[in-house]
């Protein structure tokens, strides 16, 4: 018998008090664990809010604001939309500094018969778009035909089966990966595919008012080429364009990196609040541990176990505490946070993307590791007040 | 075997007259192979405190202790907890049994401590001698405390120690078992050429005792002559 397995009988032999240990690590670990993942969920959601934006500037008819919120377009997929001339992307183009510009025509669908689904399409011109033509490349490998649609991930529509947006029949090419924002309830198509469906939706007695023309986009998004300041060329936009505001892209998301910042601080500072209760109780629990195991140490002691070994194995017990504890509580917090997390997303109104597997499993073993960590460090003073005790001294004391 | 200089033990104390008192006052003392020593007193008169120090259990407040030509006080802590381990054994006064462990595995810690070969036979020899053979298996739990008494014992014996110590060895024995342990204490220091030394106030030890010593309020003296061997 080594003093691993002395460690291992001390801990099952006296199941209470390690059950007590491991239960107060399962808790740092769950919070540890829990509170990064939903961090890393929101960070990478912002991330990902921004790439899918990909522009710097986002130009929209003036009266666009009033119609609907940007940020809850893009957060919450709440609907809408709003037209412009389609000259406004020639003109665009004419703006110093502009390096690329991209079409969207937004139409929102109704929740009636004529739909199958309640839902925003989003057509794009994919010659000319940057931000979503990448992401739907990576679904798909060639470019959305007539009457193609590809879906956002929680769009409940199959591959291969047909949708209809008013009374037109749309295939879905393409579920496109999640990006943990309101663009995961759109379906885009080309700009072509996207006539067919206003039409259809006027047909159908929607009216869009559509005051320029058939010919007609929503927005343009704008990449700044390098060198150029953004406030300036976004200055020069609204200066050349009427009936239509530039919008710093930055300035859109401001408010939910604002709220985000203020939920991963709060967070944070429950990790740390949790972290510091945590291994205070800890230390204590292991010094009256010790304390109540003086007359047993002092047996070890005159059986020949050095202070050394006392300690080690004091700390190996708590470190199989750690142990035990970082796997429970990673694993309680898994069984929380995966299954609900479209919950968890709903709750927070925020941009929520859950990290990857990787970096998932990366995280679990980290957060064990430090449960491990701290276990064994909150007994190290209980070790060394066990190296000062005398054997003989414990014995006496003990009787 | 063991030889004692000056070894005393001093205790700082606020009230009172003195700063200090000796819990042990300076001693010099032998215990030697082949006899069993036995040292008398009465409670608080420090025979515990003396045989710690004499057992590197606690380091004395002046003065040093020898085994052989080992000072055991010299040696850093696991060199001293390495040669306790396989020199001397100790049965120390009261409950020594550690709970998670079965009997026979108590009485084969210090081996699993220092990764020796296990003295299995050995062990079960002194347990049979014992008479606690059949609970070879049970918990601490589960013994009385006579049993674990005679367990603390069987544990120190199979150490095969050249010095034992033993701290009041019979106080949860009845008469029976009480001269069972003397004797064969008294056969190992003389078979096994072992030194032998008991703290105890049972004078049922002297009739046992190769040398015997007396403490009274941390004063030792002695030893006395040989005692008459029982019959």
């Amino acid at each position: 018998m080594n003093i691993f397995s002395l460690a291992f009988k001390n801990l099952t032999r006296k199941g209470r008090r390690t059950a007590v240990l491991i239960l107060l690590t399962a808790f740092l670990s769950l919070a540890v664990f829990g509170g990064s993942v939903m961090i890393l969920s929101l960070q990478s959601g912002l991330n990902s809010l921004e790439a899918r934006l990909g522009a710097d500037i986002i130009l929209v008819p003036s009266q666009a604001q009033s119609k609907v919120s940007f940020q809850n377009m893009f957060l919450q997929g709440t609907t809408g939309a709003f037209y412009m001339d389609a000259s406004a992307l020639d003109k665009v183009m004419e703006v110093e500094g502009v390096e690329k510009a991209a079409p969207q025509t937004f139409l929102a669908s109704l929740k009636a018969d004529c739909c199958s689904i309640r839902i925003q399409v989003i057509g794009i011109d994919p010659e000319k778009d940057f931000t979503v033509q990448p992401w739907i490349a990576r679904s798909l490998s060639r470019e959305l035909g007539d009457m193609d649609v590809a879906v956002g991930c929680k769009v409940e529509a199959d591959v291969g089966e047909i949708i209809r947006i008013y009374d037109m029949r749309c295939k879905v090419v393409a579920r496109l990966e999640p990006t943990g924002t309101g663009l995961d309830t759109a379906v885009y198509c080309s700009m072509e595919t996207m006539a067919e469906l206003l039409r259809a939706a006027e047909e159908k007695g929607v009216s869009h008012k559509i005051e320029s023309g058939d010919d007609v986009i929503s927005a343009v998004y704008v990449k700044v080429r390098d060198g150029y300041d953004i406030d300036t060329v976004n200055s020069r936009l609204n200066g050349h364009i009427r009936k239509a505001t530039a919008v710093r892209t930055r300035s859109m998301i401001t408010g939910v990196s604002d709220s985000l910042a203020g939920v991963s601080r709060t967070i944070t500072v429950l990790i740390a609040a949790v972290w510091v209760l945590a291994f205070i109780i800890l230390l204590l629990s292991f010094a009256l541990i010790v304390r109540e195991r003086a007359r047993e140490f002092a047996v070890f002691r005159l059986a020949g176990a050095s202070v050394s070994m006392l300690g080690s194995m004091v700390m190996l017990e708590s470190a199989l505490c750690g142990l035990a504890g970082g796997l429970a509580g990673t694993g309680a917090a898994a069984l929380v946070l995966f299954p609900f997390s479209r919950l968890i997303e709903n709750a927070l109104n925020l941009p929520y993307l859950m990290p990857g597997l990787t970096q998932v499993l990366l995280l679990g073993v980290l957060t064990v590791v430090l449960s491990v960590a701290v276990s064994a460090l909150s007994s190290t003073m209980a070790a060394y007040r066990l190296s000062r005790v005398n054997p003989g001294t414990a014995l006496r004391e003990g009787n | 075997m063991i030889q004692a200089e000056n070894v005393c033990m001093q205790y700082f104390r606020k009230t009172g007259a003195a700063n200090f008192f000796y819990a042990v006052q300076p001693v010099s003392l032998q215990v030697q192979e082949d006899s069993l020593t036995v040292l008398m007193g009465r409670s608080g008169s420090g025979k515990t405190t003396l045989l710690n120090m004499l057992s590197g259990l606690q380091k004395p407040s002046s003065g040093s202790v020898l085994l052989g030509d080992t000072d055991l006080y010299s040696l850093r802590d696991r060199d001293l907890s390495r040669l306790r381990s396989e020199k001397i054994g100790v049965v120390p006064q009261g409950r020594s049994a550690v709970d998670t462990l079965t009997v026979m595995g108590n009485i084969l810690l210090p081996e699993m401590l220092t990764g020796r070969p296990l003295p299995v036979s050995g062990a079960e020899g002194w347990m049979e001698k014992l008479g606690i053979l059949n609970l070879k298996d049970a918990m601490p739990s589960q013994l009385s405390g006579g049993e674990l008494r005679r367990m603390a014992i069987a544990r120190a014996l199979s150490q095969q120690p050249d010095v034992l110590f033993a701290d009041e060895p019979t106080g949860d024995l009845d008469d029976e078992n009480t001269h069972l342990v003397f004797r064969i204490f008294k056969a190992y220091a003389h078979e096994e050429h072992k030194a032998v030394f008991i703290v105890t106030h049972e004078n049922d030890a002297l009739q046992y005792a190769d040398l015997v010593f007396r403490m009274d309020a941390g004063k030792i003296t002695g030893p006395s002559p040989f005692p008459p061997s029982p019959a």
